[in-house]
């Protein structure tokens, strides 16, 4: 077990650096990234200072090191437009989209995993019917848009959520309805067929025999070997939630770290960007990793895996 | 072929998939002859009409937005960008995926490791962040947006043709090309290519579903195709500001999207029942 926890660990120590790489060169794909940092009208005298002050003018190799050897400290330099430490904003924000997030991620869990199981309980039924189209809807709705048209209902024609900001628990409502939409479509159809497939299962067929009910069947038996393969679209679905939830924030006009991504683009504040991707990245991966560590524990043939 | 596509269009909600989509490939291909007015034609007296306006010059049916311009019209010719770069990206993510999934898949060992780590690497980058720096660096174009979804999306297609690859590898057609002495490229394009071609089907028709939502995302941030484009996700954009007295604007270009990203959808999900069974677990 503990060497399948340490090779699990330094996987996921690769995967962050490897994204502290794509994030290094993000900036410099251009070339020369100084024009990005700088308004256009700069004068000449400033934008080499600037250059030097960065160290754009020295080799990559060296340049990598010293943005990796500053990283490791937390310190991705100042934002350009608001003349903070970048990381410092993005932490400051991080809670607003970790509380939209994680609503979202409890409000898809709530009605994807009963809407799976009982789908894939009574195959063929209309429940699997309907469940078969709340999924295919919910994969298809552009975000964006679903928010504005949930904007013009409740809040330009009934007034009785509030269009943007945050605060209340009214706040949090369509955001997050907007956020889980994507999420509980695919949740729902991966936990059916998983579902599906094991009770399909010589085990499932010796449980019945000896005359457990439905019930039981489903609930335990099923459930229990349906669980990994749940998890594990779960623990991507947060990837996909803290990456919806960018443009959510924007149109809901929700102060989370997805709207301060939005707006440093825009201002051309890459050291915001660069932080930004990081704590993505540190926060996905570590989650990913615990679901991997779960696996340990929901399985134990998964434990003498290296 | 065609007993193929009976069988298709025995699940109605396929047929209805391969309308809409039809109607799509008719809208983008020859759109600019059916439509009733020019899409970029201003006119402030006609600013935010509502749908079924009269006009001077006609009935708009879907109504005008802030500067006057036709909806439908617009929506008709949008429907060449949402489609342009839903294909083309495809078949750049499917390129990449497909010839790094069949080495991966047959020269294992190292090959194999480093695609696990690109996916992890990519799937911990927030993808539309990625997009949108990318587009802010290199400039936004329609041609700089497919190519960025393309080189962002390919991953899937690597893991499963791997996967493919790895089980087809054994049987005794591969074997015994191998020990002919065929050169692998050969093997690889000739024997295992057509082998996993119908997996590669059902993966690019879902993928082009998701791709015109990617796009549309990107227009609505300002940073896809440039604004003087007409596409859906910038028309979305422009009604966003009117959502509270000129609801249409904003609520047509997301039907459309809608429709279509359905239509598609359904066509993938058959095609997935038809051809490749096992896939019906893959999802992301």
């Amino acid at each position: 077990m503990a060497a399948f926890i340490l090779s699990r660990v330094l996987y996921a120590i690769v995967v962050v650096f490897g994204v502290s790489v794509a994030v290094f060169f993000l900036v410099r794909m251009g070339g020369d990234p100084t024009s990005l940092f700088l308004p256009p009208d700069a004068p000449v005298e400033e934008i080499e200072r600037f250059r030097q002050l960065m160290g754009f003018d020295r080799p990559l190799s060296e340049q990598y090191l010293a943005f990796l050897g500053k990283a490791l400290q937390g310190d991705f330099g100042m934002s350009l437009r608001y003349d903070e430490p970048a990381m410092g904003l993005v932490l400051d924000r991080a809670s607003a989209t970790l509380t939209l997030s994680g609503s979202a991620l409890l409000l898809s869990i709530l009605i994807a995993v009963p809407l799976g199981i009982l789908a894939a309980a009574f195959r063929g039924t209309i429940v699997d019917r309907i469940s078969l189209v709340i999924s295919l809807i919910g994969q298809s709705f552009p975000a964006f848009w679903l928010a504005i048209m949930l904007i013009l209902l409740f809040s330009e024609t009934f007034r009785f959520l509030p269009p943007s900001g945050r605060g209340s628990w009214e706040n949090l409502v369509m955001p997050s309805i907007v956020l889980a939409t994507y999420s509980t479509a695919i949740i729902t159809r991966l936990l059916r067929s998983s579902m599906i497939e094991v009770l399909q299962a010589d085990y499932i067929r010796t449980a019945r025999g000896k005359g457990l009910s439905e019930w039981r069947i489903v609930m335990k038996h099923g459930l229990r070997n349906a669980a990994i393969p749940t998890i594990t679209v779960i623990g991507l679905q947060v990837g996909a939630l803290l990456g919806g939830a960018v443009i959510t924030e924007e149109v809901f006009a929700y102060p989370g770290i997805g709207r301060l991504a939005i707006q440093a683009i825009a201002n051309r504040d890459f050291t915001v960007v660069q932080a930004f991707v990081i704590v993505m990245a540190v926060t996905i991966v570590t989650i990913n990793l615990l679901v991997d560590l779960s696996y340990g524990l929901l399985d134990p043939r998964m434990r003498n895996k290296g | 072929m065609s007993s193929f596509l009976k069988q298709f269009i025995e699940s109605h909600l396929a047929a209805l998939g391969l309308l809409i989509v039809a109607l799509v490939i008719v809208g983008a291909l020859f759109g600019q002859y059916l439509i009733p007015f020019d899409p970029d034609a201003q006119n402030i007296l006609l600013r935010l009409k509502p749908p079924f306006f009269s006009g001077p010059n006609g009935v708009h049916v879907l109504g005008t937005d802030a500067l006057g311009r036709d909806i439908f019209s617009r929506l008709v010719v949008g429907a060449r960008v949402s489609l342009l770069v839903g294909v083309a990206s495809v078949v750049i993510s499917g390129t990449v995926g497909v010839a790094f999934g069949l080495i991966a898949g047959y020269e294992e060992k190292y090959a194999g490791r480093f695609l696990m780590a690109i996916t992890d690497i990519q799937l911990a980058i927030p993808f539309l962040v990625l997009a949108l720096a990318v587009a802010a660096v290199v400039g936004p174009s329609l041609w700089n947006i497919i190519a960025i979804l393309g080189l962002t999306n390919w991953v899937q297609y690597a893991r499963v043709v791997r996967s493919e690859v790895l089980a087809l590898r054994r049987r005794e057609f591969i074997q015994a090309a191998h020990t002919m002495g065929i050169p692998v490229p050969t093997i690889l394009i000739r024997h295992l290519l057509p082998n996993v071609m119908s997996t590669v089907i059902v993966i690019s028709s879902l993928l082009v579903a998701k791709m015109i939502l990617f796009e549309s995302s990107l227009s609505f941030l300002g940073l896809g195709v440039p604004p003087q484009t007409p596409t859906w996700g910038t028309m979305i954009a422009d009604g966003r500001n009117y959502v509270g007295n000129a609801w249409w604007v904003a609520t047509f270009p997301g039907i459309a999207i809608f429709a279509t990203v359905i239509g598609i959808n359904l066509i993938g999900d058959r095609l997935r029942d038809l051809l490749d069974p096992r896939l019906r677990q893959m999802e992301g």
